[in-house]
């Protein structure tokens, strides 16, 4: 199980939700991906979309201006 | 089968550009397919070199408003049209031309850019879309 990585700090709507997607595509099963990000709108959005994926989230922080949305392929 | 959105593009405007190509990206972010069809001042941006041409559907003041909303979309991180195009295609975008419209506006096939356009068809071809569509707009 790889971890993968999606720096998408400072980036707008809809990036975060693009890389997000990208990076599901290439994960295979059971692949975490971590995906760090600034924009609002996008750290509602994400489990939105991993819900309409059947992608589960494993955990949802913030830190400084910054969150992190862990999520299992 | 995924549920789809389909998006006729049919203004040309370099604003709604921005809209039509955002939602699509977001349909497929979210798990869905996305169809674009483009038709009349739409398939003037997908011309060579044509993707940056369109005006501003308001405001567009001879060009000046245009590029105020460019260099907010700058500064504020916004993607280029041309990130969000290739965002669309390779999350599996699908990119249909108007024929209809092409020959009425007298614009040919080695006119566009052929590596994203990936059918070239008429009404019957966005019915066909567009009744299996969950979204269906038009911009």
């Amino acid at each position: 199980m790889a971890e993968i990585k999606v720096d998408v700090v400072g980036q707008a709507c809809p990036v975060p939700l693009v890389e997000t997607r990208k990076a599901l595509k290439k994960a295979a099963a059971g692949d975490i991906i971590v995906i760090s990000g600034t924009d609002p709108a996008s750290r509602k959005e994400i489990p939105m979309a991993a819900d309409a994926l059947s992608v589960k989230v494993l955990g949802d922080e913030q830190a400084g201006g910054v969150w992190t949305i862990r999520l299992r392929k | 089968m995924a549920d789809k959105a389909t998006i006729v593009f049919h203004s040309g405007d370099m604003d709604k550009l921005y809209s039509a190509l955002i939602i699509a990206n977001g349909a497929l972010s979210m798990g869905m397919e996305a169809s674009l069809y483009l038709t009349f001042w739409g398939l003037e941006r997908l011309k060579k070199n044509g993707l940056y041409k369109g005006r501003l559907s308001k405001m567009n003041m001879l060009g000046i408003g245009k590029m105020m909303i460019n260099r907010r979309i700058r500064k504020n991180n916004v993607a280029s049209l041309q990130r969000l195009l290739s965002d669309y295609k390779e999350l599996g975008g699908k990119i249909i031309a108007c024929e209809m419209t092409m020959d009425l506006m007298g614009i040919k096939s080695q006119d566009l850019k052929r590596d994203v356009i990936d059918e070239y068809g008429a009404v019957g071809t966005y019915i066909r879309e567009a009744r299996e569509s969950k979204i269906n707009l038009f911009i």
